[in-house]
């Protein structure tokens, strides 16, 4: 009873009962408040939607060519972004390149999420050995030239979307199990885990309680600054020929082909490569406030 | 009303405690640790003398406070009877079992009867959890279902007096000493029978600090718990110990009832500790200065290479060539007071008139 009473002299106890809004609002809210973020998710939202609903927005099928439509320049009727040499609708191989140049952006960074996830919580918890043996294989990987390392496992694996994807996916592990294992020793030192641990928890019941929620958004953040260098490496791959074959439409593919058409008809040619810089650039303005309002609470 | 619900739970331990009365529930047998140093390839070159042969008894229900300035290793003690950190040699023995030869989930279920609350309370709580989950943790740890662990964690935060509307919350919109009440709900949370207290107040306001004591002393005496209260603060170990050790450089040097240290120090080191101590009584303050040893000169000397012998000779206004050949062993001035210094003979500080050099 007594105890109440201390409560009860507490007069900021009374006062911060009052429910407060939740964190998510919070972030979204810091978020909000770059303009420059906010219409960079916009026009992220837009690019992904249309790209995604392709089969329904996109005006034209992107594979068959109208033989007296060829070369259009931009803002032609009909062809608002021209068409290529074959007469196929600009905009409509854009949207559906899209889909394939958007999975082979975050697909890569996904698994190498879950992979590099893994392997830096395990290097920076558990530490000693078992630190050393992970973290310096990873920097026999990480001391190859990104772009270079992608070249070569995607030459080696031969052309294709899936070897693009697996040669991403390894030159991305390196970068982000780095950023974990340092996250994690950070969470480490906290005396919350001496806590658990003294409360008799594994280190596995730890790691799921503690720590990948203390080093998610840190990760997180990181993971979707990598997905706009992924896509470009990824176009690049295909750009190089190590990609998609012919008919399939795919942004870093169809810069490749259109590159030819540089001197005939210059503003259609840039177009899949302004995509590619539109939704990267969105993609690293919405990660950097995304870190900046994640950052607020502590 | 909320400590009774409290001591419901843990009636158990209130049969118990009419019958074992004043038997030590923790015996701990010269422990120490020595941290290695090692060289860029991995071998041993030196060691870092954190904490050596302490030996202590604590009382069932009493409270044994640990005071000494930073780095005399109180911290790394507690971590060592915690097993936080592996314990290089002694024994600590809970109810006549030795802890440290405890494995697996033998040592999981022992641990349990010994929790801790640290230092920093804005550290010890995980932010991204809510209040509720963190105090319930422990519990899930040891293998309760979620809506159990829940339902005891609000039991415990009506005991450390925070209401149901902070259980959602995360801590960061805690103040501190609202924190270092969850803090305290979770270590009673397994319903040990000690509770180590390191530096739990010191991160706190001095008027918090005195709420928090005082949940301390309440919780204690409803849960009849065993305390270690740990504190670089004089009158905070004043106020909450029965008991007091006085810890220098990884050593125990003085060892006795709180009256008999506070009022009755022997050894130098204390002394200068208590002459060090601010006081706000303007007459005390005039006395304490004009004690000859004044307040401590110099900083603690590392532990990395620590000096032979009494490890307190090279701050010593009384060392002597003894003081360096041999370490002093903790002789006993009168019951329960043990002090370890060449000087002391019985039950006659030889300190108290001119120094006998």
């Amino acid at each position: 009873m007594s105890i109440q009473a201390t409560a009860a002299g507490d007069p900021q106890a009374l006062a911060s009962a009052r429910r407060e809004p939740s964190r998510a609002a919070l972030v979204f809210a810091a978020f909000a408040r770059r303009k420059v973020a906010l219409a960079a998710l916009l026009v992220l939202l837009v690019i992904v939607l249309a790209c995604l609903l392709a089969p329904w927005v996109a005006p034209y099928d992107p594979s068959a060519g109208e033989v007296t439509d060829r070369l259009l320049k931009l803002g032609a009727p009909g062809h608002i972004l021209g068409t290529d040499e074959q007469g196929r609708d600009i905009l409509s191989r854009v949207l559906y390149g899209g889909r394939l140049s958007l999975l082979s952006g975050v697909l890569p960074v996904l698994l190498a999420g879950i992979i590099g996830g893994g392997l830096g919580i395990a290097a920076g918890y558990f530490g000693g050995w078992t630190n050393t043996i992970i973290m310096r294989a990873l920097d026999i990987v990480f001391s190859f030239p990104a772009i270079l390392l992608a070249i070569g496992i995607s030459a080696a694996l031969g052309p294709g979307i899936t070897n693009i994807i697996i040669s991403a996916t390894v030159v991305f592990i390196p970068p982000i199990a780095r950023i974990a294992e340092s996250a994690v020793k950070e969470v480490r030192k906290e005396e919350f885990i001496e806590a658990a641990r003294s409360s008799g928890a594994g280190a596995l019941l730890i790691i799921r309680a503690h720590v990948l929620r203390n080093i998610f958004a840190k990760v997180f953040v990181f993971a979707t600054s990598l997905i706009g260098v992924c896509l470009m490496v990824a176009s690049g791959l295909s750009f190089l020929g190590l990609g998609v074959s012919p008919p399939t439409p795919e942004w870093g593919f169809m810069l490749n082909n259109l590159k030819q058409l540089i001197f005939i008809n210059p503003a259609v040619t840039i177009v899949p490569g302004a995509f590619i810089f539109l939704t990267s650039l969105s993609l690293n303005l919405v990660s950097d406030a995304l870190s900046d309002a994640l950052e607020l609470k502590r | 009303m909320a400590i009774q619900q409290a001591t419901a739970v843990t009636g158990r331990r209130t049969a118990l405690q009419g019958v074992f009365g004043q038997a030590d529930i923790l015996q701990v047998n010269g422990i120490g640790k020595t941290f290695p140093i090692r060289d860029m390839l991995g071998r041993r070159k030196g060691g870092v003398s954190a904490v050596d042969g302490v030996s202590f008894a604590l009382p069932k229900q009493g409270t044994l406070g640990i005071v000494g300035e930073s780095g005399c290793g109180k911290s790394t003690l507690a971590r060592l009877l915690m097993r936080l950190i592996e314990p290089d040699r002694g024994e600590v023995n809970y109810e006549g079992t030795n802890l440290l030869s405890l494995k697996g989930t033998a040592m999981k279920k022992a641990r349990t009867k010994m929790q801790m609350v640290f230092q920093n309370p804005y550290s010890s709580l995980d932010p991204q959890m809510s209040v509720l989950d963190n105090v319930a943790f422990p519990l899930l740890a040891n293998g309760a279902g979620k809506t159990q662990a829940r339902e005891r964690a609000h039991h415990y935060l009506d005991a450390v007096g925070l209401s149901r509307a902070h259980a959602d919350r995360l801590p960061g919109s805690l103040s501190g000493g609202q924190r270092q009440r969850v803090a305290i709900a979770r270590a009673l949370i397994l319903e040990p029978d000690i509770v180590i207290a390191d530096e739990a107040v010191s991160a706190l306001d001095k008027s918090v600090q005195a709420q928090v004591l005082n949940l301390f002393q309440e919780l204690k005496r409803e849960l009849s718990l065993s305390l270690i209260f740990i504190s670089h603060d004089l009158h905070v170990v004043e106020y909450m110990s029965d008991e007091v050790m006085v810890m220098y450089l990884g050593r125990v040097v003085e060892k006795g009832p709180t009256a008999r240290v506070f009022g009755a120090a022997a050894h130098p080191y204390t002394k200068a500790l208590l002459a060090s101590a601010p006081s706000v009584d303007i007459a005390e303050r005039a006395t304490a200065v004009s004690e000859e040893e004044g307040a401590l000169k110099g900083d603690l000397p590392s532990p990395l290479n620590p000096p032979s012998g009494c490890r307190f000779r090279t701050r010593c206004p009384h060392a002597m060539a003894r003081c360096a050949e041999e370490a002093p062993a903790l002789r006993e001035l009168a019951p329960g007071h043990t002090a370890a210094c060449f000087l002391l003979v019985g039950d006659t500080p030889a300190l108290s008139g001119t120094p006998a050099i």
